[in-house]
């Protein structure tokens, strides 16, 4: 039985006076990631104006623009930068699209549920550099990986996975790690269905497609925006599974923004480099954001 | 009765192929502790095998693993705890008393993930370095909770939002304060969701292996540093690798699987209704 | 009487809990074989020396390498005792970033028992700044079954065409043989460690006096068509992001008839634990083509003290200990004689135990001896090096040029495409740092 939306005669004078008092809720959490956001920032916009190499220390100075230029002249970037879009992309289609598929699924009842789903929630217990290790060696290796096995034993030739498709291997390692992410946020928002919503749907002779297409996706909008939001944030970033595997090659073939400023940052201990290339990774990833907002804002309604 | 029997059955076969093909992995690694070196790489994978303990046995005696495990409890339920003590009261007032600045706070704070931490390791190590942070468990554990707040804010915040109005206002009628509002209403009816962030958060800071090696050096070290000193040396490696990572995640396997619990009982709400 | 006694308590407990006060040591050191086994001995030095306790920090090259260095270039003193190798410790010992060890070494530890190249390359202007722990060079592995039945004998000094001969008779992919394997991984350590001695000996260098990259010469063009062309043709598949430990699992789980790399894997060749090969391994040395300087390399791990070390002394006793004929005698008794760290001493070579147990020993010892970081190749050079350029730049060079080697040899671009782009970026790099306009 649920209750009718009761109109709140204070509603119109509840908003000023009740935000008043929610700003020392909010304040220590934005005080805190403030100064976590700040300080780096500030040193990092900083250090990119600088000619600072650690191996060079004497020989600091101010460098003007000389650090973008090196940085925007490389004539890899537009390709690095690709790549970085291209895993993302990748990343974020495998996880929503097969998340919400097993979410559903794993919503229904069946046999030994619970083991089920701590199975599917695993890969995302292992350290990152562990799991790409072992892809890398045990599963895709075309000589002694499990996977070539199975494709030998098939009749087919086994994949060069890090020769021919090195960035696809790293978005499927990639995308096995974060699936359990997006399978938990999105298992637990269809939780909170109501179930009466669906019994009404089906008697009014839903089928099952439909109940998918028109009460199931509409509420876990917010949940998949939710999810994007975060894995993008974390799949900008990549960087231990290519430093394990393919170490960014062969070419630029799987390097992404990240690991380029890590051969700037911690082999050529450019600092300067490393910087201006951290403020281009900061540009791109509020490019990035915004446009996502676009997408998935309606999820943010508040 | 038959249908829903048939389609129980029908959703088994669906669910535990997909379940085992997404575990294998990670089944091989379990698997892999337990063979010799050689028999690790070998083609063809064998499944049956002589199972031995000289792995476990290396890696134990090699590295110590109780404080490695220690410093890394400490250190991811600390910050976890610290990143929810600080993300409750924001997202509680961002979720039902959203303003003008909302949005945009909450993408400022999802904002800060955004440089690539690799890029900024020499500032904040020289930051550490000057504060007298570096290999200390307190710093890491700063580390982690400012790593993590912005998606305990978010996570929390998608989840408040789910928590139906109407269960709420009711209870504002009956004259509840903002206290009692929390802590009796709203706590126990988004508990899955808090429970599913504490985890996360928890398994964030857990395997973080960037800062952990970086601000880190022989006293506060946690799990992460013992699996990377069994990472790619010279030689093989692959069965000691399998051995020391599932000692690494067995604590936080159990974690998850408690937790589980959690989430499955704060389910049944959804059927008093 | 009692009362001064009294007085007399206080300074004697002080003595005694200072005496007793122990200094904690942090060393940081790689996650190879020997390190691992120093690490267990370290208990043994712990007894001999109650007051000093050893914390272990260990990690993979590279981030070790990483993480080390950022540490000493920022002062962090997080570490007393670093591991570094004859590629960083003349860069390090130029900016005085190191301790000098070759001074107040106790008697009995005989530095001139060294071996001269290794001991060179870890000084800077004839000072020691590391005191070496293990030595090696390269070599070529190969499988004494497959050349017996394949009627083929592999000589004491091989040429690369000679090599290119064997690996075409030896290639039976159907049986999951390969001819040959070789590093393909992208890296300055990886795939450029090996592929430098190889363009060394095709008679190029990195750079020419004046600090130009020869990236666009013909040896250069030879030497890497000659590397695609072979590992393409008898090479496993997935090469590219195989380096040191992945060629040396398919060497070891018998999948290649041949392999050149470090000379440090082949006492794990010879162990049955390790390795499917135990029995049917031999060595030769590395394949020469024009210029036999260049063709090994040489290279040492050692054992160096920061500046900014806070214990100093209790760090230079512990890599005495570590690096004395007395650890080598005592890694003997515990794990026999094949397991000592070689390369680094003449006297580990003159112990006849030692070369009963480790039949590569005369192969490794002529390679070290032969192998001239200051004279790689034919023509002069600026640099110190085989298989690296001793310069701080190079790592990211090396890496550089590594992934477009790797690019080569997977076929996604040629290899002149590939040189092309390599010259550029050293140049870029080179120019940005100074070497040249």
């Amino acid at each position: 039985m649920t209750l009718p939306p009761v109109p709140d005669p204070s509603a119109g004078r509840r908003g000023p006076r009740r935000s008043v008092r929610t700003l020392p809720l909010k304040l220590p959490s934005v005080i805190v990631l403030l100064l976590w956001a700040v300080v780096p920032l500030v040193m990092t916009i900083w250090f990119s104006f600088e000619r600072y190499n650690l191996l060079n220390a004497g020989e600091r100075g101010f460098a003007g623009l000389e650090n973008y230029r090196f940085l925007l002249t490389d004539p890899g970037l537009a390709k690095v930068i690709i790549n970085t879009v291209l895993l993302v992309g990748g990343v974020l289609a495998i996880t929503v699209g097969l998340g919400t598929l097993l979410a559903v699924l794993f919503d229904q009842s069946f046999f030994g549920r619970g083991a089920a789903r701590l199975l599917v929630i695993a890969p995302f217990f292992v350290m990152p550099t562990v799991s790409a290790l072992i892809w890398k060696n045990m599963l895709m290796d075309p000589v002694n990986g499990v996977l070539a096995f199975l494709m030998r034993g098939v009749g087919l030739r086994p994949v060069d996975w890090f020769s021919g498709a090195p960035l696809a291997a790293i978005v499927i390692i990639v995308a096995w790690q974060w699936l359990p992410f997006a399978l938990l946020i999105l298992l637990t928002a269809l939780q909170s269905l109501d179930p009466e919503s669906r019994e009404s749907a089906r008697m009014d002779g839903a089928g099952p497609f439909a109940m998918f297409f028109f009460i199931v996706l509409p509420h876990l909008r917010r949940a998949i925006g939710v999810v994007v939001m975060i894995e993008t944030v974390f799949l900008l970033t990549v960087f231990a599974e290519i430093f394990v595997t393919t170490a960014g090659g062969p070419g630029l073939a799987s390097t992404n923004l990240a690991f380029l400023i890590y051969r700037f940052a911690l082999l050529d201990f450019d600092i300067g480099g490393a910087s201006a290339g951290g403020i281009l990774a900061i540009i791109l990833a509020n490019v990035a954001a915004v446009f996502l907002m676009r997408t998935v804002s309606r999820s943010l309604e508040t | 009765m038959k249908r829903t029997l048939r389609n129980k059955a029908l959703f088994t076969a669906a669910a535990w192929p997909v379940a085992l093909v997404i575990f294998f992995p990670i089944f091989w690694m379990l698997v892999s502790g337990f063979k010799t070196e050689v028999e690790a790489v070998s083609t063809p994978p064998r499944l049956i095998f002589r199972p031995t303990l000289e792995n476990y046995a290396a890696v134990w005696q090699r590295a110590d693993y109780v404080r490695h495990a220690v410093n890394s409890v400490i250190v991811s339920v600390g910050s976890t705890l610290l990143a929810l003590g600080l993300a409750l009261p924001a997202a509680y007032a961002m979720a039902f008393f959203p303003t003008r600045r909302t949005k945009p706070t909450l993408l400022w704070m999802l904002s800060t993930k955004m440089l690539p931490p690799v890029g900024v390791l020499v500032p904040i190590y020289l930051l550490f370095r000057d504060l007298g942070l570096l290999d200390s468990r307190v710093g890491l554990l700063m580390v982690y909770t400012l790593v993590n707040l912005p998606i305990v804010i978010w996570m929390l915040f998608t989840f408040f939002k789910e928590v139906p109005r109407e269960v709420l206002e009711a209870g504002r009628m009956d004259g509840a304060g903002p206290g009692r509002e929390i802590a009796s209403l709203l706590l126990p009816l988004s508990l899955p969701g808090i429970t599913s962030t504490a985890l996360l958060a928890v398994i964030l800071a857990w395997n973080e292996a960037f800062w952990s090696l970086n601000l880190t050096a022989a006293k506060a070290a946690p799990l992460t540093a013992f699996m990377a000193s069994f990472s790619s040396p010279e030689g093989l490696f692959w069965a000691k690798l399998s051995a020391a990572s599932t000692m690494a995640i067995a604590p936080i396997v159990v974690f998850g699987w408690l937790s589980q619990r959690q989430l499955v009982r704060g389910l049944t709400f959804g059927a008093i209704k | 009487m009692l009362g001064l006694r009294r007085y007399a308590l206080v300074p004697m407990l002080l003595a005694a809990a200072l005496g007793r006060a122990e200094t904690r040591i942090t060393i940081a050191t790689v996650n190879n074989g020997d390190m691992i086994i120093m690490q267990r001995l370290s208990k043994e030095f712990e007894k001999q020396n109650p007051d000093i306790t050893v914390n272990w920090v260990i990690l993979e090259e590279n981030v070790l390498r990483a993480r080390v260095t950022t540490d000493i270039a920022t002062r962090g003193s997080q570490f007393d005792v670093l591991t570094i190798g004859t590629y960083e410790t003349p860069i390090w010992g130029k900016r005085g970033w190191l301790a000098r060890l070759d001074e107040d070494l106790p008697a009995g530890y005989d530095l001139d028992d060294v071996l001269r190249p290794i001991r060179d390359g870890l000084s800077y202007q004839g000072r020691l700044y590391a005191l070496p722990f293990y030595g090696e060079s390269s070599f070529t592995f190969y499988r004494t079954d497959l050349f017996e039945a394949a009627g083929l004998k592999m000589p004491d000094q091989p040429a690369w065409d000679d090599i290119a001969r064997f690996a075409k008779a030896l290639h039976h992919p159907e049986k999951g043989i390969y001819g040959i394997c070789l590093r393909g991984k992208p890296g300055w350590g990886e795939n450029m460690g090996f592929i430098s001695t190889l363009v060394h000996t095709f008679g190029g260098r990195w750079f020419d006096e004046s600090w130009r990259p020869q990236l666009d010469t013909p040896e250069w063009r030879e030497a890497i068509d000659f590397y695609v062309k072979l590992v393409r043709s008898y090479g496993p598949p997935g090469i590219t992001s195989d380096g040191h430990n992945e060629c040396r699992a398919l060497f070891a789980t018998g999948k290649c008839a041949m392999w050149v790399d470090a000379t440090v894997a082949a006492s794990y060749m010879f162990d049955p634990a390790e390795s499917k090969v135990a029995d049917k391994v031999a060595f030769a040395r590395a394949p020469v083509r024009k210029s036999p300087a260049g063709c090994q390399w040489l290279w040492s791990w050692a054992l160096a003290i920061p500046v900014s070390s806070q214990h100093t002394k209790e760090a230079k006793r512990f890599i005495q200990w570590a690096t004395s004929k007395e650890y080598i005698r005592l890694v003997a008794r515990t794990d026999g004689w094949a397991a000592v760290p070689p390369g680094t001493r003449r006297s580990t070579y003159e112990e006849p135990r030692y070369v009963k147990a480790a039949p590569f020993a005369g192969l490794t010892l002529q390679a070290i001896l032969a192998a001239d970081p200051s004279h790689p190749t034919d023509r002069p050079v600026p640099y110190f090096g085989i298989q690296y350029v001793a310069i701080p730049e190079f790592q990211s060079i090396g890496t550089q040029v590594g992934q477009l080697v790797a690019a080569a040899l997977a076929g996604d671009t040629t290899v002149e495409q590939a040189l092309r782009s390599a010259q550029q970026a050293v140049e870029r790099t080179m120019r940005r740092a100074g070497y040249f306009q």
